[in-house]
C-alpha cells in the first residue's frame, strides 16, 4: 500500500520566537526553519512500514512556499520515495491544507496517511482529523504504536488523557503521530545526496481546484505577560517557611 | 445565540474539561445545550442537567457511542449544528475534544479554533501558539465557530445547582470505522493532574522510575497533590505518558507547582507557567526552570525532597 505523509516547514523547536513590534505577526526573517518534529516521526513510521514490507511507497507532501522543498528533501533523505509540493504563496490555514491534502489523496489513492499530531508553530492539532473527515476515512489520533493488519485495518495505541487506548480502525485511515511512536533516524550523508535526485513534483493549489482563502483573521500577536523573577532560597527550611507563611501556598 | 457543548464522560459523570467548556459557552450570552452521546448514560444526563448555565441536555443513546469515537460523534454533531442552530460548538481541550472537534468543523466546512483561552466576544478569541510563547487574537465571521477550550482558562461550571430539560434525540448511523479494543487507564487515588490544586512533577534529574516513586509519591501524599512529569521522564520510562506536562502533554495551572529535577525546556514551561506559585528544585543553578520559579532551591534533590516531605508533614 501507498502511504502519504504530509510535512510542514516550521520554526525550529529550539528557537525562541519574537513577536513583531507592530504586533502583526511573529518575526520569521533570519529564523532557522526545520521539518515539524511530529512530521519527522510520521515519516519515520512510514519508512519503517515500507522497510518491513507492509507498504510499497512513501510519498511526502508539503503545502506552502517554494522553501518547503527543503522540508521535502529532509523527508526524502529519511527514506521517502518521492515528494509533492503543493505550492501556494498565501497563508494556508489547517482547513485549506486539509482540502489540498484531500485533493492529493484523491490523485494518489494512498491506503493510509500518517501525519504529525500537531505543528509546533500554530499548535492547532487539526489537519489530520479534518483530512479524515473530508475523505470520510477513519482516524487514529495521537498514535504511540501502529500495527498493520494486512490490507483491511490497523491496530493503533493512542496516548489519551488517562493513559492509553487501543483502537482497531478500518483502512483507509489517517493516523496522527504522537511523540513516542518512534525515534526518527538521522539522515546519512549518502542518503542526503541521494534525496537530491529523488522525484519532487510541484502542483499549485489552483491546479488542484482548491479554494484556500483563509477563514480566520489573526489580528493581534502578543507575548504573554512574563512571570516576575523569583528568589533562590538557601535551604529546605527557608523554602517551607516561604511556602507556608509568605505565599500561603500550603 | 445558542451554543452546544459536546460532553465528555465516563458513563457516570461529566469530565472536568466539559465543565470548563460549559463556562466558556456561557460567555456567548445565550442558551447552552449539552450533548451527551453514550451507551446507557442516564447518570451522565442527570449530572449534566444539574450544571450551572445548562438550559437543555440532548441525550443520544446507541451502543456504538459507548466508545466515544470521533467518527461516530462527529456526524451526530454535524446534523445538530448544520443550518444555523448554533453560534458555536465547544468541547474541552482534552484528547477527546482535540480528536473530535476538527472532524466536526471539517464536516461543517468551517475552520476550528484549538485551545481557546479567552472569548472576548462571539467571533473574537485568544489562543496560545508557539508553545504558549505567543498569544494570538483570532477573529471569525463564520456562521458557527467550533472550539476547544483550555480548562485552565475557564473555571468549572458548578454542578448540583440546576435542573435543565432533557431531550432525547435520535442517534446518527454507525459509521463502522473504528472501535476501541482496550484501555490502559492509570488508576490513582490522587487528584486529577489537569485540575489539581497542587502538582508535584519530576524530571530526568530523578534518574529512575524507582527514585521518582520513592521521592515524589510521599511528597505528593503529604500535600494531597497530583503527580506530573517532564517529557524526558516519560520518554525515559520513569512514569506513563499521562503524567506528561507540556506543550503536547497536559496543560496545568495549579495553585502550587513543584518541579523536581526538571531543567525547564520551553515545551515544559508551556504546560505549567500559568501556575500561581512555582517551586523548582534542581542542582544546576543555570537551569531555565529557575527563570519562572517563585522559589528556587539549588541543591541535591535526593536530600532536599525527603527533607521537604518531612518538614511539611511535621507542620
Amino acid at each position: 500500500m501507498k502511504i502519504l505523509v504530509p510535512v510542514k516547514r516550521v520554526v525550529d523547536y529550539n528557537v525562541k520566537v519574537r513577536v513583531k513590534s507592530d504586533n502583526s505577526g511573529v518575526e520569521l526573517s533570519g529564523v532557522k526553519m526545520s521539518i515539524n518534529p511530529f512530521d519527522e516521526i510520521a515519516v519515520e513510521e512510514a519508512v519503517r512500514l515500507r522497510e518491513a514490507g507492509k507498504a510499497t511507497e512513501v510519498i511526502a507532501v508539503s503545502c506552502g512556499g517554494a522553501a518547503s522543498q527543503e522540508t521535502l528533501r529532509t523527508a526524502l533523505a529519511m527514506g521517502a520515495d518521492r515528494a509533492i509540493l503543493v505550492e501556494a504563496d498565501v497563508e494556508l490555514q489547517p482547513l485549506a491544507v486539509a482540502k489540498l491534502l484531500r485533493a492529493v489523496a484523491e490523485r494518489e489513492q494512498p491506503r493510509m496517511v500518517i501525519c504529525g499530531k500537531q505543528a509546533i508553530d500554530d499548535d492547532a492539532n487539526q489537519t489530520g482529523q479534518m483530512l479524515a473527515a473530508l475523505l470520510g476515512w477513519s482516524q487514529a489520533t495521537f498514535a504511540s504504536r501502529l500495527l498493520v493488519d494486512g490490507d483491511a485495518g490497523i491496530q493503533v495505541t493512542r496516548e489519551v488523557d488517562g493513559g492509553l487506548e487501543m483502537v482497531a480502525v478500518k483502512l483507509p485511515a489517517v493516523v496522527s503521530a504522537d511523540l513516542r511512536l518512534n525515534e526518527p533516524r538521522y539522515a546519512s550523508l549518502p542518503n542526503i545526496m541521494k534525496a537530491k535526485k529523488k522525484p519532487l513534483d510541484i502542483v499549485t493549489a489552483a491546479e488542484l481546484g482548491v479554494d484556500v482563502t483563509p477563514r480566520l483573521r489573526h489580528t493581534h500577536y502578543a507575548e504573554p505577560p512574563a512571570r516576575k523573577g523569583g528568589i533562590k532560597v538557601a535551604d529546605v527550611s527557608e523554602l517551607v517557611r516561604k511556602l507556608c507563611d509568605e505565599a500561603k501556598a500550603i | 445565540m445558542r451554543t452546544l457543548v459536546i460532553a465528555e464522560h465516563d458513563k457516570a459523570q461529566l469530565a472536568s474539561a466539559t465543565l470548563g467548556a460549559i463556562t466558556a459557552a456561557s460567555r456567548f450570552g445565550g442558551e447552552v445545550d449539552v450533548l451527551v452521546a453514550g451507551d446507557a448514560c442516564d447518570a451522565v444526563v442527570a449530572h449534566a442537567s444539574t450544571v450551572q448555565f445548562v438550559t437543555r441536555v440532548l441525550k443520544a443513546e446507541a451502543s456504538y457511542y459507548g466508545d466515544g469515537t470521533a467518527e461516530n460523534i462527529a456526524v451526530l454533531v454535524q446534523r445538530l449544528a448544520s443550518g444555523g442552530a448554533y453560534r458555536a460548538v465547544l468541547a474541552g481541550a482534552s484528547s477527546f475534544g482535540k480528536g473530535l472537534t476538527p472532524r466536526v468543523a471539517a464536516l461543517l466546512d468551517v475552520a476550528p479554533l484549538s485551545e481557546v483561552i479567552a472569548i472576548e466576544a462571539p467571533g473574537r478569541y485568544r489562543r496560545p501558539i508557539y508553545a504558549g510563547n505567543v498569544i494570538v487574537t483570532v477573529e471569525s465571521d463564520q456562521p458557527v465557530d467550533v472550539l476547544t477550550v483550555r480548562g485552565t482558562a475557564f473555571d468549572a461550571a458548578a454542578d448540583g445547582v440546576g435542573s435543565a430539560a432533557v431531550e432525547r434525540i435520535e442517534a446518527a448511523d454507525d459509521q463502522g470505522l473504528a472501535r476501541v479494543t482496550g484501555r490502559e487507564i492509570s488508576k490513582s487515588e490522587r487528584p486529577e493532574l489537569g485540575s489539581a490544586a497542587i502538582v508535584v512533577s519530576g524530571g530526568r534529574g530523578l534518574g529512575s522510575g524507582e527514585n521518582y516513586k520513592r521521592l515524589l509519591e510521599p511528597l505528593a501524599d503529604t500535600l494531597g497533590a497530583a503527580l506530573g512529569a517532564s517529557r524526558a521522564a516519560v520518554d525515559a520510562g520513569f512514569v506513563p505518558n499521562d503524567y506528561q506536562v507540556g506543550q503536547t502533554g497536559k496543560i496545568v495551572a495549579p495553585a502550587l507547582y513543584i518541579a523536581v529535577g526538571i531543567s525547564g525546556a520551553i515545551q515544559h514551561l508551556a504546560g505549567m507557567k500559568d501556575s500561581k506559585v512555582i517551586v523548582a528544585i534542581n542542582k544546576d543553578p543555570e537551569a531555565p526552570i529557575f527563570k519562572v520559579a517563585d522559589y528556587g532551591l539549588v541543591g541535591d534533590l535526593f536530600e532536599a525532597v525527603p527533607a521537604l516531605t518531612g518538614q511539611l508533614a511535621a507542620r
